[in-house]
């Protein structure tokens, strides 16, 4: 039984959709990522299994029970906000108690819950100070503690590592990771970051204008992108998008190699790429520039640190990617199909 | 080379001492003249017996102040003004937040509610109390009327005609006089707490109870703090409606500091016991902001 289901849901703000017809179903004890650009409604959807927003039309099902129309304080979910959204007035051990407290759970009881909350995120010694008394990562362990603290059946993460600095963010996106291994609820995760989202999901749902585009593993949806917006939306560079005709292939910036290189797999679509920049990343080298015969778009070749391959600006080059790694859309849905035959 | 010296040069205007000097001169002028002046007069004055009949400064040290202390009207009208100050704002307080809380919800019609309950701000004090007077008049009062068709009285009531009744009034229409500028400030506290708060009691299982006596209250009590700064001082320094609804009667009833003054000072001629009375109004307002205020400052840094 999934723990999450949500069917044909959708949220109308006024005239705009915010979520249109969406169909998820996590699986028990999964790391679930909603993925999309700002807008895309992947917090829209969050709220609604919490019980923030009430869905215009569909169904959410949180272990098999239908709870549309129950307040949040019934469903038993626990949500980590942005901000954290932490008591201001109250001290750590008073934050951590606050949904204990709501469930009317006696004070002994109480204590001894909070007590274990906070030592299983090494909080112990911050019980009695304020929150503006702590660090970003402290705050986001207090936030975790007291989603934690009532036992729900799914956790729901808004974007709660986008308030830390990068080198803390590291840190505590490991943190989060540990935990929801060590204690195996399911999580659904919502984030714009296509970093976090590769290293964090189990299962990334990718999301547009209101709609799943994919649903798949971290590996799925980078190597096999169900649309040309998923293809172009992972990744950093992006996928290349070329045009025939009557189709579109792509193919990710690391698989454009020189075809002087030893290549392993001999069947591989020899391209002339001219090169009018390269920028040196040190760990790799971006090369930007435009494939013959398709001058009006831009592409980008990554060449890792280890090839060492002189390459000159303004200049063509003989270049190949491997038939296998190229992708195929179509023209007008931007759907994948299957392979074609290149011209 | 001369270019750049000439640009060094500096001009009057670009020293902040100048400008500030001249931009703080007419609140300053009009202070002094309207406000630091009387000021000082009264202090002059509440230290001599001077009246109407006998303009004449003759210091009398603190023999003024003791005459008006052995008043019993003056100490009626001292415990008067602290009471009504404090039940009409705890009444401010209450009514307050309860429409701050409706006023932020989204509702069909919401700017003509928001509109109807800052009517009583915006009308002029004495005016709104003229209302009132007619209101709660002893013959015609459309309260009684109503009350009479329902049935709770048989008889007209004398609404500022007994002492209990008038006082009664009082404080309900300093109440209401001051409910919505507190409205206004509470719901701009309300505003000012992030909605993911909000969210995050919802999530965490708190009910509209538990979310407004130990989430909102708590975040709130800085601002209502200082609605009720301006409250006690509204109410405490304002002589039209006390004076418009009753003059300080049924026999000195409803009586407080500032109607005594008048009446004392302007109104008996006794203008050196007029300005002692007035004066006491002084450390009294002092003494209750200094005390909200560090209310306010302690909420704010915990």
């Amino acid at each position: 039984m999934a723990v999450v289901e949500v069917r044909d849901l959708t949220k109308h703000f006024g005239d705009v959709v915010a979520v249109d017809g969406v169909d998820l179903k996590s699986e028990e004890g999964e790391f679930l990522v909603l993925l999309g650009p700002s807008g895309c409604g992947k917090t829209t959807l969050l709220r609604m299994i919490a019980g923030l927003e009430q869905p215009t039309l569909g169904e959410i099902f949180l272990g098999g029970e239908n709870v549309i129309g129950l307040p949040p304080r019934a469903r038993r979910v626990a949500m980590v906000f942005q901000s954290y959204a932490l008591y201001p007035h109250m001290t750590v051990a008073g934050n951590i108690a606050f949904p204990l407290k709501s469930q009317g759970i006696a004070p002994e009881e109480r204590s001894k819950k909070v007590a274990w909350a906070a030592s299983l995120f090494g909080i112990d010694h911050l019980l009695s100070r304020r929150p503006r008394q702590l660090s970003g990562g402290e705050r986001q362990r207090v936030a975790l503690a007291r989603a934690l603290v009532r036992e729900p059946t799914v956790f729901l993460l808004d974007e709660p590592l986008s308030n830390l600095d990068a080198k803390l963010r590291a840190a505590a996106r490991d943190d989060l990771m540990e935990f929801q291994r060590g204690i195996g609820t399911t999580a659904i995760y919502v984030t714009h970051d296509q970093v976090e989202a590769m290293g964090m999901g189990d299962r990334i749902a990718v999301m547009n204008r209101g709609k799943i585009r994919q649903l798949g593993t971290p590996e799925e949806v980078y190597h096999h992108p169900a649309d040309t917006f998923v293809a172009t939306f992972l990744g950093s560079p992006p996928m290349n998008m070329l045009e025939t005709s009557d189709f579109l292939f792509g193919f990710r910036p690391e698989q454009l190699l020189p075809d002087s290189l030893d290549h392993e797999n001999g069947d591989r679509a020899p391209f002339t790429f001219h090169v009018n920049r390269v920028e040196y990343l040190g760990s790799e080298r971006y090369l930007y520039g435009h494939i013959r015969e398709h001058d009006e778009t831009k592409v980008i070749a990554m060449l890792p640190a280890t090839v060492s391959l002189p390459v000159e600006a303004d200049r063509d080059h003989k270049f190949s990617v491997a038939r296998a790694q190229i992708r195929f859309f179509d023209r007008d849905s931007g759907l994948k199909i299957p392979p074609r035959e290149l011209p | 080379m001369t270019a750049l010296a000439q640009d060094r040069r500096r001009y009057l205007t670009d020293h902040p001492g100048f400008l500030a000097g001249l931009f703080m001169s007419p609140a300053v002028l009009y202070i002094l003249a309207l406000v630091g002046f009387p000021f000082v007069l009264a202090i002059v004055y509440s230290f001599t017996d001077i009246s109407t009949g006998n303009p004449q400064l003759d210091f009398v040290g603190w023999e003024t102040f003791r005459r008006v202390i052995a008043d019993p009207v003056f100490r009626q009208s001292l415990w008067n003004t602290f009471r009504f100050a404090v039940i009409a704002n705890v009444l401010v307080v209450v009514f307050a937040t309860a429409l701050a809380e409706v006023l932020t919800r989204d509702f069909k019609g919401k700017w003509l509610v928001r509109f109807l309950i800052l009517l009583p701000w915006v009308a002029p004090v004495s005016l709104a109390t003229v209302t009132w007077l007619w209101t709660l008049d002893s013959i015609f009062s459309p309260v009684d009327w109503v009350l009479r068709q329902v049935g709770l009285i048989t008889e007209n009531m004398y609404w500022l005609g007994l002492p209990d009744l008038a006082r009664t009034s009082v404080v309900a229409v300093q109440a209401w006089r001051v409910i919505p500028l507190a409205a206004v400030i509470v719901m701009a506290g309300l505003t000012a707490i992030p909605t993911e708060i909000n969210d995050a009691v919802a999530v965490d299982g708190a009910g509209t109870w538990r979310r407004i006596f130990q989430v909102t209250i708590p975040l709130l009590a800085p601002i209502i703090a200082v609605a009720v700064l301006f409250g006690v001082i509204l109410t405490i320094s304002d002589m039209s409606v006390v004076y418009v609804l009753t003059r300080g009667g049924p026999t000195n009833s409803t009586q407080v500091l500032s109607t005594w003054a008048f009446i004392k000072g302007i109104e008996g001629g006794a203008l050196g016991q007029g300005a002692a009375v007035a004066l006491f109004l002084l450390p009294v307002l002092v003494g209750i902001t200094a005390v909200v205020l560090r209310l306010a400052r302690r909420r704010e840094v915990m």
